[in-house]
């Protein structure tokens, strides 16, 4: 039965996704579960290619047709299951209730029309209100994310702003209906620090005074360190370690995870000196095998049968959860 | 590895303004001050960080001193010889020292050539080598970036993002240089990827005692790999010393706020975080006066608006702008 419990707002169960290329079915998400909890943060975080934009356009349900499909699992949100949900109940959630912020701010708006028309089209949408009561709320969202003088800005289009701008409206759409989630898919990889520094700002304080949950999707671990109060660490399509962030950055327990956090570059390390690396690189989908992903890169020697079975999923302490491969995890 | 000795490449009040055209007959009407008087050098053997907002002029410094653009004013000596002015042919000599790695291995790779024919076109161009010792050179080549040799008869569409930058790091020291012009050389890979390049630089450093001018927006990773930094704004250098000294200590406000912004890869790290307002303001029409004015959270008097300050050597090898704004520390 799809339902979550407690404090769960969302909670993905062994979720499936595939695509049709033509080279055959191939597996982006493969069998992953987590919770996310009412008015917390939940970071996803990985190399390219390893699933973190699938997983969220499989909740939002808005993967590439005709290729994209969910083959398994559930997204359980109340007593509904997005998974299976009707393309016209969908609609009523999606941007009104669970809402997304994309990372290139100039492909996610509308060259051609106005600020102000492409926030009003989400409140319109939803609500039942007047042309002119939408308009009044879309200016009334530029001034809540922090855009100066909103009514000459909300007359605007996209490319009068700048990027950080951009993505404030961005933000502001994806707000506009007061959704419970928003799922944030690298919303500061294409600023420039100072920007990002203002963009996450704005999230954490929107975040709190409205108290919605949030999937942040990055790559960049510094963020994550930031924003979130949990983690789920993925590889090639696998979610290889959950815990809390502290958890995770204290004491990762994955040798991918461990890998990752050894390998950036970081202020108070030497200088010049040799970082630590991950050897080879994320595997293609099409080439992945059914046991230990990571096993190729891990330069550790693992038995052949740990190549063929799935590593399963433990809890090695509470609320502390990895892909439990003998060689991988320490 | 401060001032001592002959710099490997020093540029003096260095300029390049991108004409802004408008009107029916396409004139130019303005000047989008790109590098506005740019004095630094490079020293043998250093690897000089670059660092600064997008937009603020770090690709255009770099491709100018390349001299892939023509400079509107002011003088880039390599070890001692004026390049500005000079023509392709008086040039050719200089393209041999000065080469460049590009941030997008996915574009800047020719994708109808072979790995072998990209790594081999510097040789053709400067017509070295017979045939089969040009072979050879590639296969050295592609070892020394840690490629297998059979990579020469391979497209560049073979080959991950990783790899095709081992490819353009090939291709780059193919002539053996002096100075690399590395722009952005990692911003488009991931992290387990990009401590893989950023070691292989740092090994041949060592290995050819080449210099680096490292162009990047990423500060963790400049502190990581540059002797000393610049900081850039606006086409100006604001601050430019030490490496360790300026992340320990820095002094321009600029500098403080771009610093502060880094997130740390630490939950229980607290940010004591300086946010600028707003935006890298247009180098086509600067503010007056300091162009850090509009953003500067200290703004120390009146002055900022109406005089331009200029970088000055306030302890030996370290320079500030000198603005009220800054700290300056008292001499001992």
């Amino acid at each position: 039965m799809a339902e979550t419990n407690g404090d769960n707002l969302l909670e993905v169960r062994d979720l499936v996704t595939a695509f049709d290329t033509d080279a055959g079915q191939v597996v982006a998400v493969d069998g992953v579960s987590f919770p996310v909890r009412r008015g917390r943060t939940l970071g996803i975080v990985g190399e390219s290619g390893c699933g973190k934009s699938v997983t969220a356009m499989s909740i939002m349900r808005v993967l590439p047709q005709p290729m994209g499909k969910i083959l398994a699992g559930e997204i359980a949100f109340d007593d509904k299951n997005l998974a299976t949900l009707d393309a016209g109940e969908m609609r009523t959630i999606r941007g009104n209730r669970i809402s997304m912020i994309f990372q290139e701010p100039m492909t996610a708006l509308n060259p051609v029309h106005r600020i102000g028309k492409q926030i009003s089209e989400v409140l319109l949408q939803h609500n039942d209100l007047s042309g002119v009561e939408a308009w009044e709320k879309s200016i009334e969202m530029l001034d809540k994310v922090g855009i100066p003088s909103p009514e000459i800005r909300v007359t605007e289009y996209p490319h009068q702003l700048s990027g950080g701008m951009r993505q404030r409206v961005v933000i502001a759409i994806a707000l506009a209906c007061g959704p419970e989630l928003v799922i944030a898919d690298e919303p500061t990889t294409a600023l420039d620090v100072t920007i990002q520094a203002q963009i996450l700002q704005l999230i954490n304080d929107l975040q709190s005074e409205l108290n919605m949950a949030m999937i942040l999707i990055t790559h960049d671990l510094g963020v994550i360190a930031e924003t979130c109060d949990e983690v789920c660490v993925m590889y090639a399509g696998r979610i290889v370690e959950r815990a809390s962030a502290k958890e995770v950055f204290a004491n990762p327990r994955h040798a991918y995870t461990q890998g990752l956090l050894n390998s950036i570059p970081r202020l108070d390390g030497i200088p010049k000196s040799e970082l630590n690396i991950i050897e080879g690189m994320v595997p293609a989908l099409s080439e992945l095998k059914p046991g230990c992903r990571f096993a190729p890169r891990s330069g550790r020697e693992h038995a052949p049968e740990l190549l063929t079975e799935r590593p399963p999923i433990k809890e090695i302490s509470p609320g502390h959860w990895v892909e439990d491969c003998p060689v991988c995890t320490k | 590895m401060m001032n001592n000795g002959e710099p490997i490449l020093a540029t003096k009040d260095l300029r390049m303004y991108y004409p802004v055209k408008g009107g029916i007959f396409r004139r130019a009407v303005a000047a989008c001050k790109a590098v506005d008087g740019v004095s630094l050098t490079i020293q043998p053997g250093e690897t000089l960080g670059l660092v600064g907002e997008s937009g603020c002029g770090k690709s255009t410094f770099g491709k100018t001193i390349a001299r892939l653009y023509e400079p509107t004013g002011g003088s880039i000596k390599f070890e001692g010889n004026e390049l500005a002015g000079l023509s392709r042919r008086q040039l050719k000599p200089f393209r041999r020292e000065i080469q460049m790695i590009f941030q997008d291995p996915y574009e800047s790779l020719n994708p109808r050539h072979t790995v072998g024919a990209i790594v081999e076109e510097p040789f053709v161009i400067h017509q070295m080598g017979t045939r089969a010792e040009r072979r050879q050179w590639v296969a050295e080549l592609l070892d020394k970036v840690g490629l297998h040799e059979s990579a020469a008869q391979r497209f560049p569409f073979e080959f991950s993002g990783g790899q095709r930058q081992r490819i353009g790091i090939a291709r780059a020291l193919a002539l053996k240089p002096r100075l690399l012009i590395c722009d952005e050389p990692v911003s488009a890979l991931d992290v387990s990827i990009q401590s893989q390049i950023l070691n292989l630089l740092m090994e041949l450093q060592r290995d050819l005692g080449l210099s680096y001018l490292f162009i990047s927006h990423d500060l963790a990773v400049v502190k990581h790999i540059s002797d000393r930094i610049a900081i850039m704004y606006l086409g100006k250098i604001v601050e430019l010393g030490d490496s360790r000294e300026i992340y320990k200590n820095p002094r321009h406000p600029y500098t403080k706020a771009l610093l502060s912004a880094i997130p740390v890869p630490d939950p229980t790290h607290v940010p004591d975080r300086q946010i600028l307002e707003g935006d890298v303001p247009s180098p086509i029409d600067p503010p007056p006066g300091c162009a850090f004015a509009p953003r500067c959270p200290v703004k120390a008097s009146a002055e900022c608006e109406t005089r331009v300050p200029e970088l000055v050597e306030v302890e030996p090898g370290y320079w500030l702008s000198n603005c009220d704004c800054c700290e300056i520390k008292n001499s001992p």
